[in-house]
């Protein structure tokens, strides 16, 4: 069980193509889904949960931004704008035609699709900076038109209240509930994104990112993939969208301005751009990081502060940790956290035996 | 004058002084843009920390208003220098997003910092001159947007004879052109950059007193500087007069829409105009009124 490669000996292409070519791998991976499916849910209380539901919709629209950004090389500053997208038009749909979560969830994703081509459409004639700057637009104008239509925000607040997700009559209400929900999502997510990225498509928009003037010789319809890779990325950010309202209860979009954005950001530049695993390692950063703060404010903060200047300060401190890290992780380790356990994978690989 | 009339002279008028002020801000980044092609999402933040700088100076006793125009811009030179050698010349070379997610981390930390060092609360930025506007027929026009206004046009002459006629001026614009081909004149590409970066805070840092007077200095006055996007793009990432030109335009922009279209929407439309006509922009003239285009098929 524990044997590795000694070299490449594979004569299939299916064994090439093989999403885990090691019986390691696979057995990792089986044991991973048997802890989250069954350990973890009956181990953890609430509070814990709520934390790993969040981890959980973070690595969807963390999939999603890195298809757009590590995959095609197009950056985006919108992706909580379409996030807000699919939040609000399951919201509506839940609230106002009654519908179950499983029509409200795609539809929520296609609807962000849908604007996130429209939004990606000035992709086609500039790039870098300037697209950077078309998509920090996109977000101000979606956040703008959700605050100011109360025909799509419901009026008081910009929030409208949804029902609890619910299943053949059965409810998702608790903690415990929402996590088997969001997981199935998530590891949907991530099987779907790892087929992406190696199929047809997936190779294309390696191939735009790479070298957008060469793609297009070898007969790559860059219009074509770039508008698939808007819509695709923001598919994922609108269903994380409607996960995130689910376990909220309520859309709203105070939880989807720029700040989100650049969150997101954050987390496909510290796990690594171009890589699910990646994705994942730094949703579970990002989402972990102002608790670990806050706990270590709390246990250690006294020490040096007056207690009573510590609620504001974590918010602060926060900011000051994600800054620095974001630009520690660029100038230190730019392929982010998927790098450093690659490095540390390949190092006992051949553990003793280094030669 | 008819009363119609007379309500869109006034919006003119204070959208051209607003828009002036604007152009301020966006000078910082046009610097750096055109000398480093690096983009600065942390402009705003720039021009918070400036103002955070000369409110802290003038707190305290008996210290000038000169003091502390002089502390911040000193501060912000210095710190502009710092930044291009710590964080932007490791990157050097990298791909663009790398730069732009660096500015937004420093962006980040610059947002942190002043209310765990200078504390919460709004500070006041009071300068010496009068509070009431002056009369312009029906137009309004609030002294420190008249100082903003003679500000701005000083820099722009300024840095108009700056890169004509000076030495240093023309090795910048040597190294905006071509780095190669600099670098093999014998300019120390790596130092103009530096320098960039200071000039970059320096105006940033008369920026943060002016608009520091105006709004109150707190986190929020790092606000202003979304608004340095459409100001860059209408006038051309790389041009000075075209943040000038783009400033007005879009300080114009967003009075209008201000005045007529926010009685029916339910306000916000001076945050929301400007960055529509952006859009608009950047579909038609990318490269905006006055930038240097560069072809490139994408």
């Amino acid at each position: 069980m524990f044997h590795r490669e000694a070299g490449v000996f594979k004569t299939s292409y299916a064994a090439d193509m093989a999403l885990y070519p090691l019986p390691i791998a696979r057995w990792t991976v089986a044991g991973l889904l048997v802890l989250s499916a069954v350990v973890a849910p009956l181990s953890l209380d609430e509070y814990y949960l709520s934390i790993i539901n969040l981890v959980l919709i973070a690595v969807v629209g963390a999939l999603g931004l890195n298809i757009l950004v590590g995959y095609t090389g197009q950056i985006s500053i919108g992706h909580a704008a379409f996030m807000s997208v699919g939040a609000y038009t399951a919201a509506n749909l839940a609230v106002k035609a009654y519908l179950p979560f499983w029509i409200t969830l795609p539809a929520g994703g296609l609807m962000a699709a849908l604007i996130g081509a429209i939004v990606g459409i000035p992709s086609l004639r500039i790039k870098g900076l300037y697209l950077a700057i078309a998509t920090l637009a996109g977000q101000l104008i979606i956040e703008w038109t959700i605050n100011h239509v109360s025909w799509i925000s419901g009026g008081a607040q910009a929030s409208i209240q949804v029902p609890r997700p619910e299943l053949l009559g059965h409810e998702f209400r608790t903690q415990g509930q929402l996590y088997f929900f969001l997981l199935f999502f998530a590891v949907l997510a991530i099987v779907a994104t790892l087929n992406l990225v190696r199929s047809r498509i997936g190779r294309a928009f390696v191939a735009v990112r790479d070298q957008d003037i060469a793609a297009e010789i070898i007969g790559i319809d860059i219009f074509r993939y770039k508008l698939l890779s808007f819509a695709i990325s923001s598919f994922y950010a609108g269903v994380c969208g409607v996960l995130y309202t689910y376990y909220l209860g309520i859309a709203n979009y105070e939880q989807f301005q720029i700040g989100v954005s650049i969150d997101y950001l954050a987390m496909i530049i510290i796990g690594g751009l171009g890589s699910v695993l990646g994705s994942i390692l730094g949703a579970v950063f990002i989402t972990f990081l102002p608790i670990v703060i806050r706990w270590t404010m709390e246990s250690f903060g006294d020490l040096i502060f007056s207690s009573t200047e510590l609620p504001g300060m974590i918010s602060s401190l926060r900011l000051i940790v994600f800054g620095m890290l974001i630009i520690l992780f660029l100038i230190v380790e730019p392929e982010g956290l998927n790098r450093l356990w690659r490095n540390i994978r390949n190092y006992f690989r051949v553990w003793p035996f280094s030669y | 004058m008819s009363e119609e009339l007379g309500f869109m002279f006034a919006l003119i008028v204070s959208g051209l002084s607003v828009g002036l002020m604007y152009s301020l801000i966006a000078l910082g980044f046009v610097l750096v843009y055109k000398a480093t092609e690096a983009i600065n999402f942390a402009q705003g933040e720039f021009v918070m920390l400036a103002g955070y700088v000369a409110a802290a100076t003038l707190a305290g006793e008996g210290m000038p208003i000169l003091a502390a125009v002089l502390g911040a811009v000193l501060v912000m030179a210095i710190f502009g220098f710092a930044l291009e050698r710590i964080v932007l010349r490791p990157l050097l070379g990298r791909p663009i997003v790398a730069i732009i997610m660096a500015t937004i981390g420093l962006a980040a930390i610059l947002r942190g910092l002043p209310p765990l060092v200078f504390g919460a609360e709004t500070r006041a930025l009071p300068l010496p001159i009068r509070d009431d506007p002056y009369m312009l027929g029906p137009a309004a026009v609030p002294p420190v947007e008249l100082l903003g206004v003679v500000v701005a046009a000083a820099f722009l002459v300024c840095f108009t004879v700056f890169f004509m006629k000076s030495r240093m001026g023309v090795a910048m614009r040597a190294v905006a052109d071509n780095q190669q081909v600099a670098m093999a004149m014998g300019i120390n590409v790596e130092r103009y950059f530096a320098l960039a970066w200071a000039m970059a805070g320096m105006v940033s840092a008369v920026g943060g007193v002016i608009w520091g007077n105006m709004l109150g200095v707190d986190v929020q006055l790092a606000l202003v500087g979304l608004k340095v996007f459409p100001v860059v793009i209408l006038g051309g990432l790389d041009s000075v007069v075209g943040a000038v030109v783009g400033g007005l335009i879009v300080g114009v922009v967003e009075s209008l829409a201000a005045g007529y279209l926010d009685p029916y929407v339910g306000g916000g439309t001076k945050d929301f105009a400007p960055y529509v006509l952006m859009i608009v922009a950047l579909m038609f003239m990318p490269y905006g009124i006055f930038g240097e285009r560069k072809i490139e098929r994408v």
